[in-house]
């Protein structure tokens, strides 16, 4: 009973925290805002690295590898392509127009 | 607590606390980019600690799992276009998603088939990661099949669709209950939740059109935050608490504002109102007695290089047309000219929130160029020419003066304050909602009928020309 109730203390406080960061956040950002967090939520790898690996049969054993590949595309994907975005945020542009990302 | 155990939490606090600075700092643009790293460090101390688990008894599937993961992550990251945004990050959150309600079908599985016996609260956070975990999943992967043009980006609606969207959930909610009474002796009713589950992810987001799916991404965004929140209660793993509960209030604040973007409250967006084709004769049938002034790129570029201040208004016609290159081409020229060039965007202007900012930026277009909504508006009155590029429906003053308009009250860019407005469009089709709008038949109003690209081209040659 303890274990549940300090987790639902951390979960609560841990939301109070998130709308305060959030609302901060100006609109020009809330795409790669938006990328980033979903690339937090990939921690569910964590998750998915016990439950891939510990003791258990064939069927656990499958459905942690497809847990692990889908957390894992979600957390590098996800960071990836917020810094991508990211960089393109600049005051003045640099040199020509015409970005890298043309292809 | 053993010290072990003591240091894998102490990490895992650490890592919490570097997805709050992360955060933190994408208050600004110039710091953005560092908090998405420390945001990563974070996310790879959490990953690096757990795999010193000693629960970790097979590392084959985390070998081989990662490297496939990766490399799809990484491939798809690098290779998608900045228009394509929503539908990668609608794809990631349904892997997020799915991996979360993975995670809850295999503690029931192992509950199942006797590997462990979870206690009433742990069950309860299962079959609760199981359910919104696998309707983000689906639901995501149809939000992505419609922005990528896979499924019909049109609202697809059964007769009823409200009455099953409300007994599937009810079949959901009973199969829950049902499991969490029966402990893990119940699988049967597991599976009809997941199944259930799952059809809810495509009966809720099919209903849903094209123009709304910024709310939608932002929906199933904060349940899948949701969703991992619930798998850390299952695991008793606090940064999964923590992580999870951070991305959905993220999500939960984003669909706040885009529903506010559009003046519609949840429930009209995901039982939907707008998207049908109107009543009655075509919006356009008066189109013959309103008189609309033509204008040739030429005149237009006269108008455009001889003013002092212009604001562009860029909608999603603009990323459609792929065009955002040559406005952002025009708009330095006219600059080099001495013109004073800003952009007004509108929250609702791409498919997903913020997404006209990425892809001016990607243009090169300054960020401090950028206004949104309640910035840009004060300004129209004083600028010379408003340009509308793509857009339509966030400009319309109908939502302003026309009570009966089904975009009445949703907040706008107010264009048709500006002393002249130069609208580039192919035609005087009405946009989403089949609302006609005033705009363009405005005295002071400019028509250039051409598509958003070829039209931003003819414009920066005539601009060189005057």
């Amino acid at each position: 009973m303890n274990t549940i109730v300090a987790e639902l203390t951390i979960f609560v406080l841990a939301i109070l925290i998130g709308f305060e960061l959030i609302s901060r956040v100006p609109v020009l950002l809330h795409t790669p805002l938006m990328s980033g967090t979903n690339a937090i939520h990939g921690v569910v790898l964590a998750g998915a690295f016990l439950v891939a690996a510990s003791k258990g049969d064939g069927v656990t054993a499958i459905l942690g590898l497809i847990a692990v590949i889908f957390g894992t595309a979600n957390v590098v994907g996800g960071y990836v392509v917020t810094d991508r975005m990211l960089q393109m945020f600049r005051k003045r542009p640099e040199g020509e127009t015409g970005g890298r990302s043309e292809r | 607590m053993s010290a072990e155990q003591a240091i894998v939490r102490l990490a895992y606090l650490l890592a919490a606390v570097l997805f709050i600075l992360g955060i933190r700092r994408m208050r600004s643009p110039a710091t953005a980019r560092s908090g998405n790293i420390v945001s990563a460090v974070g996310m790879l101390i959490a990953l690096v600690v757990t795999l010193f688990n000693n629960q970790i008894v097979s590392w084959w599937e985390i070998i081989v799992g990662f490297v496939i993961g990766a490399v799809l992550g990484a491939v798809a990251a690098q290779r998608v276009e900045m228009r394509a945004m929503p539908q990668m990050v609608a794809a990631f959150n349904g892997l997020g998603g799915g991996a979360a309600a993975l995670i809850a079908i295999n503690e029931m599985y192992r509950a199942h088939v006797g590997m462990s016996s979870p206690d009433f609260t742990s069950t309860l956070a299962s079959l609760l990661s199981t359910l919104i975990g696998a309707l983000a999943f689906t639901g995501s992967i149809i939000a992505f099949g419609k922005l990528q043009g896979l499924v019909t980006a049109h609202p697809v609606k059964l007769p009823g669709q409200r009455y099953i969207n409300i007994g599937l959930f009810v079949i959901a909610i009973g199969a829950l209950v049902w499991a969490l009474i029966a402990g893990g002796a119940q699988f049967a009713a597991f599976i009809v939740l997941v199944i259930a589950a799952l059809v809810i992810g495509v009966a809720m987001v099919m209903p849903i059109g094209g123009a709304d799916m910024p709310v939608v991404i932002s929906l199933l965004n904060s349940f899948t935050g949701t969703a991992a929140a619930m798998s850390g209660f299952v695991l008793q793993n606090d940064v999964l608490i923590v992580g999870g509960a951070l991305v959905g209030a993220s999500g939960t604040i984003l669909t706040r504002l885009m529903a506010k973007a559009m003046n519609r409250s949840l429930t009209n967006i995901l039982f939907g109102a707008i998207g049908a084709p109107p009543k009655g004769g075509p919006a356009l049938a008066e189109e013959g007695e309103k008189s609309v002034r033509s204008v040739g790129a030429d005149d237009a570029a006269v108008a455009l290089a001889y003013a002092s201040s212009v604001i562009f208004v860029p909608g999603y016609g603009l990323a459609v047309a792929q065009a955002q290159h040559q406005l952002a081409e025009l708009a330095s020229l006219l600059e080099s000219r001495g013109v004073d060039v800003k952009f007004g965007i509108h929250p609702v202007a791409g498919r997903m929130p913020g997404h006209m900012n990425v892809l001016l930026a990607e243009a090169n277009v300054p960020y401090d160029k950028l206004y949104d909504l309640d910035e840009i508006n004060p300004q129209f009155d004083r600028a010379d020419v408003a340009v509308v590029v793509g857009a339509n429906d966030v400009v319309n003053p109908a939502a302003r003066n026309v009570p009966d308009a089904p975009i009445y009250g949703m907040p706008i860019l107010n264009v048709d304050q500006a002393k002249s407005v130069l609208v580039i469009k192919r035609s005087l089709s009405p946009g989403f909602a089949q609302v006609d709008n005033p705009i363009f038949y405005m005295e002071k109003t400019m028509m250039l009928f051409e598509d958003a690209k070829k039209g931003l081209q003819e414009l920066t040659s005539a601009v060189k020309e005057v």
